[in-house]
């Protein structure tokens, strides 16, 4: 046990005086050459980290970036220099690591809500025109071609393209999104490949492979509707645009069908007469459509209230099984003397001491149809994760059986603080075991309990790992995977939108992700307003 | 039990027979045992199976069986040679040991400035906490990784398939519910205790460092343990940030050998989930006594 157990945890001192005011002034002025010597040593560090943020963003030309990374770093220094306030330096770097990968992602999310950022729809309206020219690039019949190399700039994988070009001459240039310029100073070898560029890095062929798609629609604009594509790995030619923009009508003119797709800056993208899409669009507002989408359209409104009352019905559930079953547990072992009682008590928290993403693995192999053990061993032949119901009752079962373990543990402790005479008491006064328990011990535990039981529903509110790990969601009616799966969560549906689904829905994602947010805040504010957590702000 | 004394010294002297004996027995202690019994069986299955399928020769998830059929290390040896295991292992343990001490130091730095000093903006930043804890991080995992994709280009060590990029995202969460819990725990520690080392002219520093810090190990513990077991057991973050085979953490590893080949690969999956599961419990099994301790001074809270 700790030194602090005079008394239950938290509860303040009777007749306590009231507090001193408690500023930084009373302690000593100067720490030891020990702290001292860290504090520079950790000043020193942390301004490197600033020196290495700024340089990309200076090659960059990121000049807000620039200035907030000096902020960043002068904001330190005022804070553990001055001396003047010394809540602050106990507060900064929990508070700025919070502000940037939690709150700033936050707002993010509330302001990608409000466009149609998807795939087609992630850049700027130039970036989408480029994008489809160069895309329409066909070859002229004297078309030059170049030997290419593919590079980048940056990283294998998320740098910008470059293709690195030789003519037929041997001059190299490099050519990116904005234009051809020449190259200098490149190794070239035999057949014309550039093995080797100052600030390129050249992509081995199944780095290139893997970006595949990004090449497809890769051109080098060299002006007038012209551009340089790729034809394969190794060679490139220059062609001219079949669908050139035309600024005047702010439309797009395939100048072989003779088409012409209209910009309509609402939806994002270039429309025909006809309301033929052109693929690559841009990311505009939308206002509250994506919300609206899920909250008035038919087939998009049944899939949101149907996995919402699936999610509620499965937090509910999982919540209300572990607490019976936890607290059984421990009232079977809330007794002075029975042999074996170490025993138990380490088999029966067993559970929660195993890996639970590895645990939900082996529940979904178990429940396997074909090779699992159950339909093995009960010679059954159900098909436990493809039926909705059966599914629904499978996700349940693993995730009392990972749950029960902490409810029992905080169980036996919240026992162990009620008296032992309060029931004894009711016994003498002629109360039967379950009257006892009913009237006296469970009130008293729920006191205990309640904060343990609302966090435990949050939780599994959204539980990602106990649905995505066993059923991904499933199964799916015949519709398709967009009206949701019958053990979906919220968070496994938005999920799925993002990440999983052949087209990439951010902007919808994301509004999904602040209803959810809407939702738990609504819940949790209902209860901690019934909750005491609040009072101790003001201990 | 004084009711019963003076019953006994009424009637003639009573002496229990066996069979009464042990009703009795079944009465107090017996169905005890029973109850625990079927709890410990529903409690154990799961790990006696993933046990025998571990050591199963075979190595299929259609042979294996709950009871071990057998003894033999193959599983074992595919996993550790044919798949970037030793990789995965280290990531794993790399981002649990990294978040849960790095939580430990963020959070207890801000619930010492919570506890102990009174400032403006205290009460704004302790509702603040519980506010964002309603929009978990994972929540903005949209945000978050249109966030990325732009920040990997400027700086590639904090891209995808780094470690730094995803501990940094793991460390936006350190102050959290945790800072409440352990804000709670410093409360109870006596003031007299600091303020004492304050007049023998200790800096705020040293009074942290050297008096709190002693003081607190139980609910320091106890966050480690929860953080090093969510770290250890998170997915979704993971499985967008650490795309590459050989970034990847254990769990994401497991995933993905079942996912591709559910039936055969099930022998080197039990392996590897007995392998992810001893971290936790070494750190359970070290931590112990402050378990319940810990668990339940949160709970008795509120």
């Amino acid at each position: 046990m700790g030194p602090n157990d005079s008394g239950p945890a938290g509860s303040p001192s009777a007749g306590a005086p009231a507090r001193p005011p408690l500023p930084g002034g009373r302690f000593a002025a100067r720490g030891s050459l020990t702290g001292t010597l860290a504090k520079i040593a950790l000043l020193g560090l942390f301004t490197a980290l600033g020196v290495w943020a700024v340089l990309p963003l200076y090659v960059a030309g990121n000049w807000w970036g620039i200035a907030l990374a000096v902020a960043v770093v002068a904001l330190v220094y005022w804070v553990y220099l001055s001396g003047r306030s010394v809540p602050a330096k106990y507060l900064v770097p929990g508070v700025l690591l919070l502000m940037a990968f939690q709150i700033f992602p936050v707002l993010y999310t509330m302001s990608t809500s409000l466009t149609n950022m998807s795939d087609g729809h992630r850049g700027t309206k130039e970036q989408a025109i480029a994008s489809i020219e160069a895309y329409s690039v066909v070859s002229a019949d004297s078309a030059e071609e170049y030997t290419l190399t593919v590079a980048t700039t940056g990283d294998p994988e998320t740098g910008e393209l470059v293709f690195l070009l030789t003519d037929a001459d041997g001059r190299a240039y490099a050519g990116d999104s904005e234009g051809l310029e020449g190259l200098t100073g490149a190794s070239v070898d035999d057949a014309g490949k550039v093995t080797d560029a100052f600030g390129y890095t050249v992509l081995s062929p199944n780095e290139v492979n893997a970006r595949s798609d990004e090449l497809q629609e890769f051109a080098v604009p060299t002006g007038d509707g012209a551009g340089i594509r790729s034809s394969g790995l190794n060679s490139a030619f220059e062609g001219s645009a079949l669908r050139v923009y035309d600024a005047g009508c702010d439309c797009i003119e395939d100048s072989e069908t003779g088409t012409v797709y209209t910009a309509d800056d609402e939806r994002g993208a270039f429309y025909s007469e006809d309301g033929e899409r052109l693929a690559q669009g841009w990311q505009v507002g939308v206002g509250f459509d994506n919300f609206l989408r899920f909250l008035v359209n038919p087939t998009f409104a049944s899939a949101f209230f149907g996995t919402l009352v699936w999610n509620i019905a499965f937090a509910a559930s999982v919540t209300f099984l572990v607490f019976v079953v936890g607290l059984a547990v421990a009232l079977t072992l809330h007794t002075p003397r029975l042999r074996g009682k170490t025993a138990y008590r380490i088999l029966v928290v067993l559970p929660y001491a195993m890996s639970s993403l590895a645990m939900y693995l082996l529940w979904r192999d178990m429940f396997n149809a074909d090779f699992g053990l159950f339909n093995r061993m009960l010679g059954t032949d159900v098909d436990w994760l493809g039926d909705a119901w059966a599914a629904r009752g499978a996700v349940v079962l693993a995730n009392v059986w990972l749950g029960y373990p902490y409810m029992f543990l905080v169980a036996t402790g919240a026992l162990q603080a009620i008296p032992r005479e309060l029931s004894q008491a009711a016994r003498l006064d002629g109360a039967g075991p379950w009257q006892a328990f009913r009237h006296v011990t469970l009130p008293l535990l729920m006191v205990a309990m309640a904060p343990i039981l609302i966090a435990t529903f949050a939780f599994n509110f959204n539980n990602f790992n106990a649905v995505w790990l066993l059923t991904r969601g499933g199964p799916f009616p015949a519709e398709g995977t967009m009206s949701g799966g019958a053990t979906d969560l919220l968070i496994t549906y938005t999920y799925r939108l993002a990440f999983s689904e052949a087209t990439a829905q951010y902007g919808y994602a994301a509004a999904m992700s602040v209803m959810i947010f809407l939702i738990v805040s609504v819940m949790s504010v209902v209860s901690l307003s019934r909750s005491k957590a609040l009072q101790e702000v003001d201990r | 039990m004084t009711a019963e004394t003076a019953d006994t010294a009424v009637r003639p002297v009573y002496r229990p027979t066996a069979g009464s004996r042990f009703a009795l027995w079944a009465r107090r202690q017996g169905w005890r045992h029973a109850v625990m019994l079927v709890v410990a069986a529903f409690a154990l299955f799961p790990v006696l199976f993933v046990v025998s399928a571990a050591l199963n020769p075979v190595g299929t998830l259609s042979s294996s069986q709950l009871w071990p059929t057998g003894a033999s290390l193959d599983n074992a040896r595919d996993l550790f040679q044919n798949t970037p295991f030793r990789a995965w292992y280290t990531n794993s343990l790399f981002f649990a040991v990294a978040n849960a001490s790095a939580t430990v130091l963020l959070s207890a730095l801000a619930a010492y400035a919570f506890s102990r000093m009174r400032f403006k903006g205290r009460r704004v930043g302790l509702v603040g906490l519980l506010v964002i804890q309603m929009f978990p991080q994972f929540l903005a995992i949209v945000a978050i990784y249109l966030m990325f994709s732009n920040l990997g280009e400027l700086y590639p060590a904090i891209g995808f398939d780094t470690r730094w990029g995803l501990l940094l995202v793991y460390l936006g969460g350190a102050l959290s519910i945790n800072t409440w819990l352990m804000k709670g725990f410093f409360d109870t520690v006596p003031k007299e205790l600091d303020e004492s080392a304050q007049m023998d002219g200790a800096t705020h520093a040293q009074v942290f460092f050297r008096i709190m810090l002693p003081l607190v190990t139980p609910v320091l513990a106890i966050v480690a343990l929860l953080v090093f077991i969510n770290t250890i057991n998170e997915f979704l973050l993971a499985s967008v940030f650490l795309r590459d085979t050989g970034a990847q953490t254990l769990g994401l590893g497991l995933y993905q050998l079942v996912d591709s080949q559910r039936n055969a690969n099930f022998g080197m999956f039990a392996v590897g989930a007995i392998m992810l599961s001893l971290p936790t419990l070494a750190v359970f099994w070290f931590l112990q006594r402050y378990i319940s301790e810990g668990l339940t001074s949160g709970a008795v809270k509120g």
